[in-house]
Parts: structure tokens; sequence; C-alpha cells
């Protein structure tokens, strides 16, 4: 029987979460409202709402080319983190090996790290190398902080990973190969899924690393970034709110999707 | 090519990795060392090394900065304990399945560029903003902004780090076994007691990672100062940006960036060097 004292407790801990949940929602609507504005200046109560702004901001053939270049580097991001990280997700949960200890220490250091040093020291190194930033470099930078967290969130997966699976379909015949595709990959496929959702929206939002290493090319943070530095246009809060309710609904349909073949799974099997 | 390596033993599967992280962090950081112990103002690493950029720091004002980088984010990581803990412990012991729902809503903001969540709180804050403008408005009370006052760049700080204070701490909180809690409640222990003598020691783990992730991502940090802050904070990450954009002084940078390294990784590798990353993570 819970007693009054903690069930006021946790009417207390609700509240403090709500609260919490506003306080990190507070400044996207604050970004939203603003972008809903047709006048110049942002100025609140808003007197006059419209959707102005979002036109002229998908007219431009700028704003085509940001979208485009951020797209780029998360798809790019996303396919070498995924297939990075599922060996070093193997390394890291499933096999025990001599090292592997370090190993996983070693995998943490670059989230351990500063982003924007990250970013300058990859400028330097890039340099001393004599590559010219562009596009590319930064789907490099990209990679040295995601493959780590991309490994950390498939590793989850694998630790659930009954290795006894594996050897059972050796035993019946099957060639690595097969044991990979028939066995390995299909079970461990939530967690490449959400490894994937991980690295293209943290790609998507990365503007540490995205600043020293783009060269000529320009992602959308950098592009909001240089705008809301230089002065006020609602253009900002417009692109701003693509940004955000577009990393909702990819992670929220993500999840949706891992859920359902989860349940999927789970009626099949019986 | 790949397919021998698949189900060979770990050390293979570890290369494509180790081999990344070789070409991506190892090597950029010691260019950075490298470049530390160039002459100031040259672009190239093929000079007589010298001494110079670190008297050049030792001399000058730098140590404001890093101070500054410092205190703040011990600031940051001392108000999200506080802010954390409570939510933390509630997605493992109080919302049941809605712990689910409010994860994700607390992890959707991480994958917005932070410049824009940041911007976000100027429209709040500004004057004549959503904040003032509406109290002035719809009550008559006009006050001062807190926009561009320390006070803002630590509220930019708390609410950019949130999420990496508040997951290590529900891994952690989930650690600790519901059989002891009850056991000592049946042995006559106070809410306090189980806190402080049970909750708390079992949970350390999470703790642990919680404030040196925090405090290492906020010891980096530059847009909250920039963005909140109006210049007024210098954070050492700024100082290091300045050296390499407009003073074109990349010796320099790397020089303090050197430092900046020195602090996080002696803090990083202490703090983690022991730690057991299989029970932290593996359990279900």
């Amino acid at each position: 029987m819970p007693g009054k004292a903690q069930r006021m407790r946790h009417a207390l801990i609700t509240a403090w979460t709500l609260a919490a949940v506003v306080f990190i929602y507070l400044p996207t609507l604050c970004i939203t409202l603003a972008s809903l504005t047709s006048s110049r200046y942002f100025q609140f109560p808003i007197d006059k709402f419209g959707l102005d702004w979002w036109r002229k901001t998908f007219n431009s053939i700028e704003i085509r080319q940001l979208l485009s270049t951020s797209i780029t580097i998360a798809l790019c991001v996303t396919v070498v983190a995924v297939v990075i990280a599922f060996f070093g997700a193997l390394a890291f949960a499933r096999y025990d090996w001599r090292g592997r200890s370090i190993y996983q220490k070693l995998i943490l250091l670059p989230i351990f790290f500063p982003q924007s040093v990250l970013g300058l020291a990859l400028l330097l190194w890039f340099n001393a190398l004599g590559l010219q930033m562009s596009w590319q470099t930064a789907v490099f930078a990209h990679l040295v902080w995601i493959v780590p967290v991309v490994t950390l969130v498939i590793s989850i997966q694998v630790y659930s990973f009954d290795p006894a699976l594996e050897e059972a379909a050796f035993d019946l015949g099957a060639s690595r190969w097969q044991v990979l595709r028939e066995v390995t990959l299909p079970v461990l496929f939530p967690g490449l899924f959400s490894g994937a959702l991980f690295a293209f929206l943290l790609s998507w939002g990365n503007f540490p690393l995205s600043l020293y290493t783009t060269g000529a090319d320009t992602t959308v943070p950098e592009y909001l970034y240089a705008k809301m530095v230089a002065g006020y246009t609602p253009g900002v809060p417009v692109l701003g709110t693509v940004s955000t309710i577009g990393a909702a609904i990819l992670l929220v349909g993500g999840y949706s999707l891992i859920l359902a073949m989860r349940w999927a799974r789970r009626t099949g099997s019986e | 090519m790949r397919r021998p390596v698949v189900l060979s033993p770990g050390n293979k599967a570890a290369l494509p990795v180790l081999l990344f992280l070789l070409a991506g962090v190892v090597a950029p950081l010691i260019a950075v060392i490298w470049f530390s112990f160039m002459p100031p103002r040259t672009f190239s690493l093929a000079a007589a090394p010298t001494l110079e950029n670190y008297v050049t720091i030792f001399e000058s004002t730098s140590y404001i900065s890093f101070l500054w980088s410092l205190a703040l984010a011990a600031a940051t990581v001392a108000v999200l304990a506080a802010v954390c803990f409570p939510i933390a412990y509630g997605l493992v012991r109080v919302f049941g399945k809605w712990a689910t729902l409010l994860t994700l809503l607390f992890t959707i903001p991480l994958f917005v560029s932070e410049n824009i969540r940041l911007y976000g709180w100027v429209l709040f804050l500004i004057k004549n903003g959503v904040l003032l403008g509406s109290l002035k408005t719809y009550f008559g009370v006009e006050l001062e902004s807190i926009l561009f006052t320390r006070t803002a760049i630590l509220l930019g700080m708390v609410y950019v780090y949130l999420p990496f204070m508040l997951f290590p701490l529900t891994l952690g909180i989930g650690m600790v076994p519901n059989e002891t809690r009850d056991a000592a409640f049946d042995l006559g222990a106070t809410r306090w007691q189980v806190f402080r003598e049970v909750e708390l020691p079992l949970s350390m783990p999470g703790v642990v990672i919680g404030f040196l992730l925090t405090f290492v991502l906020a010891v980096g940090a530059i847009t909250e100062a920039k963005v909140l802050g109006g210049q007024r904070i210098i954070p050492v990450a700024q100082d290091i940006e300045i050296a390499f954009t407009y003073a074109q002084n990349w010796p320099l940078g790397a020089a303090l960036s050197v430092l900046l390294m020195l602090v996080v990784g002696t803090l990083v590798l202490t703090a983690l060097w022991r730690f057991d990353l299989d029970r932290f993570l593996g359990r279900k």
C-alpha cells in the first residue's frame, strides 16, 4: 500500500518532470510562433499571423541548396557509421577478447571531448594533409563523433544477443555469410535501425564540427548561426522550425517502426 | 573483403573502428600538439619547435576564460544534478509505461542544433519577446530582460546539457535493485537514509558518467555565451576559436587546445579507467 507521503512525493516528481518538459520545449514553441508572423520584425504578442515567411523560405534556391547539402552529409554519415559501428559493437559487447575493456574506453573518448576543439583539431589535420575543406571532409568529421555514439547504441542491442543462436546455425551447416545474413543481422536489426536514426539526426543537427570542416559548403545549422548573428530575419525561425519538426517526425516515426517490428516478431513467433 | 572478419574474434571486429579513430582522433590530436610548438602565426608544421605559444598564454589573461569555463561547467553540473535526479527517479520508478514517451520527449531536442534552440531562448527572453512582451501587454508589467547576462548563459547551458545528465542518471538509478530498497525500508530506514545509504551509492556509476559528461561538454561550450551571453563572458573555447579565425594564429590556438585537452583528458581518464561498462550498459 503506498502511503500518503509516498503519493505526495510521486505527485511532486510528476509535476517537476512536466515542468522540465515545458522548459525543454519552450524555446521551440517561441521559434514556431516567431515563424508564423507576417511582419519583418519579431514583436510579441504577434499582431498579424501569416505564412509569408514560410513561402519565401521554401522558394529560395539558396535554402534548397542548404537542405540538400545537409541531407547528403547526413545520409553518407549514416551509411558509413552503421557499417563501422556494427563491427565495433560486436567487439564492444559480443566477443570476449584481451584489451576489450581498454577498447571500450577508447571508444568513449571522442564523446567525452569538446566538439568545437575536435572540429578545430580536424581542420588542422586536414590542412596538414593538404585536403580542401568541403562537404566530404565534414562527413569524415561528423563520423569521428557519431561512430562512437552509434557503436554504443548498437552495443546495447548486442548485449541482449544470444551467441548460442549463431552457434546453432553453424552446427546446422550454415556458412559464415549465411549466419550473418539469416541470424545476426535480423536479430540485431532494431539496434542497427536506431543506430542509423541516431547517426542521421546527430549529423543533421551538428554545428560545431561542421563549422570548421565544411569549407565553402554550408549546412543548415551553419547558415542559421550566420543569420542569427548578423541580425533578425524571420527566415531563421522558419528554418529552425523545419529542422525541429523534421527531427521529431523522423524520431517518432522510426520509434513506432521499431515497436511495430517487435510486435510483429512477437505475434509471428507464437 | 569483410566476410572473414565478421565471425572471427573480437580484435578483428574492433579493427575498423580502431583504424578509423586512429585517423580521425589520434592523428588530429597529434597534429594539434605538434602545431602548438610551431612559431606563432605560421601555418606549416615544418618549422623548428618552440615553446613561445605556451609562454604567451601564461603571460596573458587567458587564464580568466579558463576559470570562467571551469566555473560555469561546475555550476551547470550542480544545477543539473538537482534538476535531473527527481526526473530520473521518476522515469525508473514512478511513471511506468509513460516513461518511454517521456524519454522520447527528452531525446528529440538532442537532434536539433543547439544554436537554434538557444535562439528560441533569445526570442523568449528578449525585450518585447514572448515573456516580456506578454507581461507588458496583458499585465502592464515592465521588467528588465535577463538576456545577455551571466544568468542567461547558465540557463542556456543547463538547458542544452540536461539530457546528458538525465540519461546516465536514469541508467544508474535503474541499477538499484528493488529488493535492496525494500529491505532497507523494512529495517526501519527513513526515506533520506535509503537515498543516502542505498540509492546513491548503488547508482554511483550513472552519477559519475552524468557528472563527467556534462562537465566535459560544458567546459568546451561556446554557443551559449555567444548567443545568450552577448560576449559578457569569453569561454576558453571561444578564445581558441578567435586564435584560429580572426587572429589567424593557429599555433596559439593549438596551444590553448592542448591545455584544455589536458584538463579534460585527465578528468575523463581518471574517472573512467576503473569503470565497468558491461555492467552499466548491458543490464536489462
